[in-house]
């Protein structure tokens, strides 16, 4: 059990040490850039290709895709608070809905701002409920924290349930899409008909179109393209901020607490920072959320919803944020994928879960930093067995 | 042996101390770990604090870095006083230190953990990472140079890449030096540097430990191993029981009977007779 179980750890890494060359290759810029827009546009047109065994039979493939994207931006940044920063955050889902409830008040239940304005309000009131509840909160660690974050995240859920002006247990209903982008008379600029699969042969469906760029009820690819948008910049300004001396704050706070605040670094300013550009983040995935659901209520924002969204970071590889955006796609397409497995799904998607943490239990993408480790550790192992020569291996390497 | 290091040094007792420990006394419930102890480091000058295990010597070292505070006495370093301040601006300030069990940050390159330490006299900011300020590139640029050249000074520079953890254990040790001294500290306290190397690399630490003296540091030294302390400290101070019993020269210790006394052993009316 233990040999399989090292083993299938193994294959990742052969994997990744068999690519490597080619790896170098493509880090030359001017392979990779083209590649990457190439799979860019990939994802951009994956509602319209609609592409068989990919594509969910049994429920809205866009609108899948819409509520992956979301949980990929949730998990980017949950990825900052509990990956880089190693603070364990079970109430993420606070966030969620405080941005989802800043644009349900501002744009339908108090006021009628369009959704463009209430967006970047959204994000930064979301920014600051994270400094409140952080600032306090962050005194504590290690479990206790966990505990505390899920408290405040149920915290957030149960006040606005019990308050009439933030539409109580009703909710609130009626939320305006974002505003559609259309040519001088009002029409869409142009449509797309999605693709249609007979066995292997595509068919074009001229019922099935996509008005660009209108965002209705029934058509959800608008609102997958507004949230992969919104993806690709989070991710942009993100890796930014990790590979900065702030990322690096954020690791050695995450790794030795108190030897990190003896080397200078102000702690404390920096968990809280982590903290508030989680939910900074969370609050731009609530807000998406709100804009398309055009209906939200207290029991949208339920407490599994943020163990969820941890679940997803930890199978995908805490700390690597392209790790926590798989464990969110697993976790949020899996059980729609197999829907047709109606109740059995959860236990088959329990099951996965399972799986994946006993056999690679830093995630299935795990931190580049804990991979490199755990080879070096082997290294060090066949060291010491004698299996390998040190200064072959220096020559190798050199 | 311990003459020629007083040798070298040129006469600091005439400058301001640069580190004043005052009357300081710390009391942990019932327990006094310090009982009014006296001490002041001069800039330049490499000082040794000694003792018998438990004589309190790691716990003034934690007041010093702000780990612990004073019940009552002052420590005043460079014209500041030491109370309240939080740890990291006692780092600031100039006060750097290593740890007697190795801390460093492991799943970091050992690059990383001296970047760490040189970050500190930079400001940070999230914004000022997305827009790549120009102060934000040229501070980086600055910080990873100065760590390199620390990693070259502590002798780890082969191993930069490498995970912290994976290092070996004295590289280790010298990896959490460089880190110190990123920090650019004025003050850099070495809490037992030497626990658990062999007479080689002891007497290697003692170059590295004069290196770091002569590139205009001010070195307060923890340490077991007599040899080590009485070959490179310029003064020594002695604790026991958390009472200071002797200060000066290493020649002067060594024939000090009261430390003797606390080293060796001896009955109480003689210790007394003694001092």
């Amino acid at each position: 059990m233990t040999s399989l179980r090292t083993r299938l750890a193994d294959a990742g890494d052969w994997m990744s040490d068999r690519w490597a060359p080619v790896r170098s290759r493509l880090g030359k810029k001017p392979v990779k850039i083209p590649l990457i827009i190439l799979g860019i546009l990939l994802v951009y047109s994956l509602p319209i290709l609609n592409p068989p065994l990919i594509s969910t039979p049994n429920s809205d493939f866009p609108n899948v895709l819409f509520t992956v994207t979301l949980y990929a931006i949730v998990a980017v940044g949950l990825n900052i608070v509990t990956g880089y920063a190693g603070l364990l955050d079970l109430g993420y889902v606070g966030f969620y809905a405080t941005g989802a409830y800043v644009v349900g008040l501002l744009t339908v239940y108090h006021a009628a701002w369009p959704f463009l304005l209430v967006l970047p309000v959204a994000m930064l009131v979301t920014l600051v409920t994270g400094i409140l509840l952080g600032a306090p909160t962050l005194r504590v660690r290690g479990d206790y924290l966990a505990i505390v974050t899920m408290g405040f995240g149920e915290l957030i859920r149960i006040t606005i349930r019990n308050t009439e002006w933030l539409g109580g247990t009703g909710g609130i209903k009626a939320i305006p899409a974002p505003n559609s982008l259309t040519n001088g008379e009002g029409e869409p600029w142009f449509s797309i008909p999605h693709l249609h699969w007979e066995g292997l042969s595509p068919l074009i469906d001229l019922d099935e179109q996509t008005k660009f760029l209108v965002f209705g009820v029934l058509d959800a690819t608008p609102y997958f393209w507004l949230a992969l948008t919104a993806l690709i910049i989070v991710i942009l300004i993100e890796r930014l901020v990790k590979n900065s001396r702030v990322g690096r704050m954020w690791e050695a706070t995450r790794e030795d607490e108190d030897a990190a605040e003896i080397m200078g670094v102000p702690t404390f300013k920096f968990k809280l920072a982590a903290f508030a550009s989680g939910a900074f983040i969370g609050g731009l995935a609530g807000a998406l959320f709100a804009a398309k659901a055009g209906y939200i209520n207290p029991i949208s924002f339920p407490a599994n919803l943020s163990i969820l969204f941890v679940a997803a970071v930890v199978i995908g590889g805490s700390g690597n944020r392209w790790g926590a955006i798989i464990g969110a796609v697993i976790v949020a397409y899996l059980p729609e994928r197999f829907r047709e497995l109606e109740d059995w799904r959860l236990l088959f998607f329990g099951a996965a879960l399972v799986i994946i943490v006993s056999f690679r239990p830093q995630g299935l993408f795990p931190a580049y930093s804990a991979r490199r480790a755990r080879r070096a550790q082997r290294e060090a192992e066949l060291l010491t067995v004698g299996e390998l020569d040190p200064e072959q291996e220096e020559a190798k390497r050199a | 042996m311990p003459e020629t290091a007083t040798d070298v040094v040129p006469d600091t007792t005439a400058a301001a101390p640069l580190l004043d420990v005052d009357h300081l006394t710390i009391k942990f419930g019932g327990v006094v770990a310090l009982d009014d102890v006296t001490f002041d480091i001069r800039p330049g000058e490499i000082l040794g604090l000694i003792g018998p295990n438990g004589a309190g010597k790691t716990t003034a070292f934690n007041v010093i870095t702000g780990v612990y505070q004073a019940t009552s006495g002052t420590v005043t370093f460079d014209g500041t006083v030491l109370r309240k301040k939080k740890r990291y601006q006692i780092t600031k300030l100039g006060i750097a230190r290593t740890f007697q069990n190795i801390r460093l940050f492991p799943s970091m390159t050992a690059l990383d953990n001296v970047l760490v330490g040189a970050d500190a006299h930079s400001k940070v900011g999230i914004l000022r990472a997305i827009f790549r300020t120009p102060y934000f590139r040229r501070t980086e640029r600055e910080s990873k140079e100065e760590a390199r050249r620390l990693l070259k000074f502590v002798g780890v520079d082969g191993r930069a890449e490498e995970f912290s953890t994976n290092l070996s254990y004295g590289d280790q040790r010298r990896l959490e030096i460089a880190r110190a001294l990123a920090t650019r500290p004025k003050l850099i306290c070495l809490d037992e540097p030497a626990a658990g190397f062999n007479p080689a690399e002891k007497q290697k630490l003692m170059q590295l430990i004069r290196d770091i003296r002569d590139a205009g540091n001010t070195v307060l030294l923890v340490e077991h191993d007599m040899k080590l302390v009485m070959g490179v400290c310029d003064r020594v101070v002695v604790l026991e029981f958390g009472k200071k019993i002797a200060e000066g020269t290493p020649a002067e210790i060594q024939a000090d009977p009261a430390v003797i006394a606390a080293y060796l052993g001896v009955e109480e009316e003689d210790v007394d007779d003694a001092s």
